[in-house]
């Protein structure tokens, strides 16, 4: 292979390709051989890096230097400066703070100094359309492992051994499940990879299919060869099609380079693998729902048991598994059981991915080790939360999931503490609420997804959540009776009990972990008719004060018309045609106008 | 019909990918027209009704023509919490329609999507492909003039060379 002088490495998640990644990379190459540094410096485009807010990312090696939010016109600066003159530029570093310098290097930067890569190792170090640079980081070598020197029992027993439990959400032990699968008595078994990543606010899975597709392959591949399967599915949601195309190159590459299909490594094992693209339907993430869908069928969920290692897909013994469960595997065969269970706390063994949003700074996508706090997270990586307001919760687990506050944040990230706090590992949604979210508009917000997801198979989900929702309609407008919340959680706990599928079982959830933590906040909303965070649309209203100047921003932008005045008059709103949008709020260069309680 | 005909070979007529040759039937069409769903019942020896069953079912098929430009609004958690729900008002009531519809002059597609997992750019707006993150409402009304400015031009030019 040639050598090269410099890498540059460019971010093409799909956070960093929406702000421009492309087009940053169609310069740099310009720009590379305008200065004749073609020889010398490789353009390498890499899967996700982590730190989306400060996209679009470039990496420089060897240095290990950072540059963010680069913009195409910065390129010939960049070219010229770093590349040929080997002087790294300043103003494209990330600064952690307001007159503080700039950091140089990657690992120093909090948001990555705090994290711990198994998963995401490979993220921006090699380019996954090219199997070759995954088989320069030791791709493949698991596999080989398991292949030349270990029997399918020896396999199950390392990843017991090791403590591995499903990360899509249960935390199921993957040894197990392995085990219970391989001693299903048939010929024809199926293992299935669950890519379907419903959560709304989490892309995890995603990103590492996105940014290291061969890692999933090779751990689905390991999982046949002990399990006695002959066939893998991978599953994945029909919004990413980054993740297909990724995956589509990997399989044929692998296949082309006998790791894959028939015969591997010349040891007489046979397992293709094929893509599945699914077609927008949360409920499908749910394990008997998914394998319907792969069979050509409506994603209903059904009863279990039969469980899937029993009976799965086309009635055979089916192994599944998260994609990030999966991309755990080849490292530990390779590394062994006691180095991946040397991380974690006592049940809850590894890294788990984390994907950071809502108001905080740093928004991203992160891999800690298990028994770290949600206080480091959110803090220390995450930089705190955004625009200096007060933090108020993290809601962890999405639709399934709770909310925990401020006396949590020094929890334990593990199974079990987090669902003794009242949340859920989940499969790794963390969304930052500040003291500007309103928890009852976020409970209304899970349970709206619910109630539109629901498969409608089951009347205590179908309808149950639906009258739930009405409720929390009726407290967010300001309807709401004084019996309406004893009501929500006599529906609540029946709901949670009687529903067919995990979707119904955990609906509930962020209504009553906020009703457990913030139940102040909803009777301000029934009794007093008052939303204290000023998000409820009916129980608020905006009102311009006396710091306006009278410069009729406000006035020309309103899209209703609803705001009165001429040029140095203080202007009003005209309440009843105030729709609430928040436009004068944004355009008004003094700050006057201002959210407060109705009469 | 010899496009739907083209996909069935493509998959062998194999009655178990009939979610993937429905998607790629909507990718050919931009959406599911009556008479190419009664030619796959026909030829994959599937009753109607169960693909219509499937066609309902998933979010990701249209059973009516789509417009001309495709909005989709992200409404996931971090675009919930950044103020999506203001940003899509603004847009149903710009174009006139709400979520899950086209307009009249088949000219704007409007629908709303779980997470497209860019939650950095929260809320986002989609036109074409084209991503708009942070979005507000005043922005999106900006954004959406310049669309509609084009396609009022475009029709007069349209109707200067009538
Ligand atoms: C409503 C619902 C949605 C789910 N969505 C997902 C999902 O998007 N991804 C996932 O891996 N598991 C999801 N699960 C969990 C799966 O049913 C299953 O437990 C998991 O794929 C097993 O893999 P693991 O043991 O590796 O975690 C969901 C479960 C329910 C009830």
């Amino acid at each position: 292979m040639k050598e090269y002088r410099l890498h540059t490495l460019i971010c093409a998640g799909t956070g960093c390709v929406a702000c421009g990644a492309l087009d940053v990379k169609e310069e740099l190459e310009k720009e590379i051989v305008k200065q004749g540094l073609e020889d010398e410096v490789k353009v390498v485009t890499t899967g996700c890096q982590g730190f989306c807010e400060r996209g679009p990312i470039v990496i420089v090696q060897p240095g290990d230097i950072f540059y963010q939010r680069v913009s195409k016109e910065d390129i010939p600066h960049l070219v010229e400066e770093h590349l040929l003159k080997g002087r790294p530029v300043k103003s494209l570093m990330y600064v952690p703070g307001p007159e503080k310098p700039p950091i140089p290097t990657m690992m120093d930067i909090g948001f990555f100094k705090h994290q711990r890569l198994l998963v995401l190792k490979n993220r921006g170090r090699l380019d996954p359309e090219n199997i070759e640079e995954y088989i320069g980081f030791d791709g493949y070598r698991g596999l080989e492992k398991a292949l030349a020197e270990m029997t399918p029992e020896e396999i199950i027993k390392e990843i017991k051994d090791s403590g591995l439990r499903g990360r899509g959400g249960a935390g199921f032990p993957t040894g197990l499940k392995w085990e219970l699968c391989r001693k299903s008595p048939d010929e024809i078994k199926y293992i299935v990879c669950n890519g379907d990543e419903g959560d709304p606010g989490a892309f995890m899975d995603r990103s590492i299919l996105e940014a290291d597709p061969h890692a999933v392959i090779e751990g689905m591949i390991i999982g046949g060869k002990a399990i006695g399967a002959h066939k893998g599915f991978i599953y994945v949601r029909n919004e990413y099609p980054l993740a297909v195309k990724r995956l589509k190159i990997a399989l044929s590459q692998a296949e082309e380079y006998g790791l894959l299909g028939k015969d591997i490594l010349g040891t007489g094992f046979d397992f293709p693998i094929e893509v599945i693209q699914g077609a927008g339907a949360f409920v499908c993430g749910e394990e008997t729902a998914l394998l319907k869908s792969v069979e050509g069928k409506v994603g209903r969920p059904r009863p279990r048991p039969p469980y899937p290692t029993e009976k799965g897909l086309w009635g055979k013994p089916t192994n599944i598994n998260n994609v990030e469960t999966w991309a755990n595997v080849p490292a530990i065969i390779l590394r062994s059981a006691e180095w991946f269970s040397s991380i974690g706390t006592e049940k809850s063994k590894g890294t788990k991915i984390f994907s950071l949003v809502g108001k905080i700074n740093n928004t991203g996508l992160v891999e800690v080790p298990m028994g770290i706090t949600l206080r480091e997270i959110v803090f220390d990586i995450g930089g705190g939360i955004a625009d200096d307001e007060e933090f108020k919760g993290v809601q962890l687990g999405g639709p399934s999931g709770g909310i925990l506050t401020e006396e949590h944040l020094d929890t334990s990230v593990d199974y079990e503490s987090l669902t003794e706090a009242g949340a859920i590992m989940g499969s790794g949604g963390m969304v930052v609420l500040s003291e500007n979210d309103c928890m009852v508009d976020t409970a209304r917000y899970f349970l709206n997804f619910i109630q539109e997801e629901s498969c409608g198979k089951c009347t205590p989900c179908r309808v149950g959540s639906k009258r739930m929702l009405e409720i929390l309609d009726r407290i967010v407008e300001g309807r709401a009776e004084e019996d309406d919340l004893k009501k929500l959680k006599i529906l609540a706990e029946k709901v949670k009990k009687y529903s067919l599928c995990g979707l119904g079982q955990t609906a509930p959830n962020p209504v009553l972990t906020t009703l457990r933590y913030f139940e102040d906040e909803y009777k301000a909303h029934i009794e007093e008719k008052r939303c204290p965070a000023k998000v409820c649309k009916n129980l608020f209203k905006y009102v311009i004060t006396d710091r306006c100047t009278g410069c009729t921003f406000c006035v020309r932008n309103c899209p209703t018309d609803a705001i009165e005045g001429e040029v140095g008059n203080k202007h009003k709103i005209i309440q009843e045609d105030c729709t609430k949008c928040g436009t004068c709020l944004e355009v008004c260069p003094v700050d006057a106008v201002e959210a407060v309680d109705n009469e | 019909m010899e496009k739907v005909e083209k996909i069935l070979c493509d998959y062998v007529y194999d009655e178990s990918k009939i979610i993937q040759i429905l998607e790629e039937a909507q990718n050919e069409y931009n959406y599911l027209p009556k008479e190419v769903l009664e030619y796959i019942s026909q030829n994959l020896n599937t009753p109607l009704s169960k693909i219509y069953s499937i066609a309902t079912f998933y979010n990701a098929f249209s059973l009516n023509p789509q417009g001309e430009h495709f909005i989709t609004v992200c409404m996931g958690t971090a675009c919930h919490v950044r103020g999506a729900p203001m940003v899509l008002e603004r847009i149903e009531e710009r174009l006139g329609i709400k979520a899950g519809m086209t307009t009249e002059d088949q000219m704007f597609t409007l629908k709303t999507v779980n997470c497209l997992g860019a939650c950095a750019l929260a809320p986002i707006v989609v036109i074409d492909g084209e991503y708009y993150g942070k979005a507000t409402p005043q922005k999106i009304g900006k954004i959406l003039d310049k669309y509609q400015q084009k396609e009022t031009t475009n029709t007069k030019q349209k109707e200067q060379v009538k």
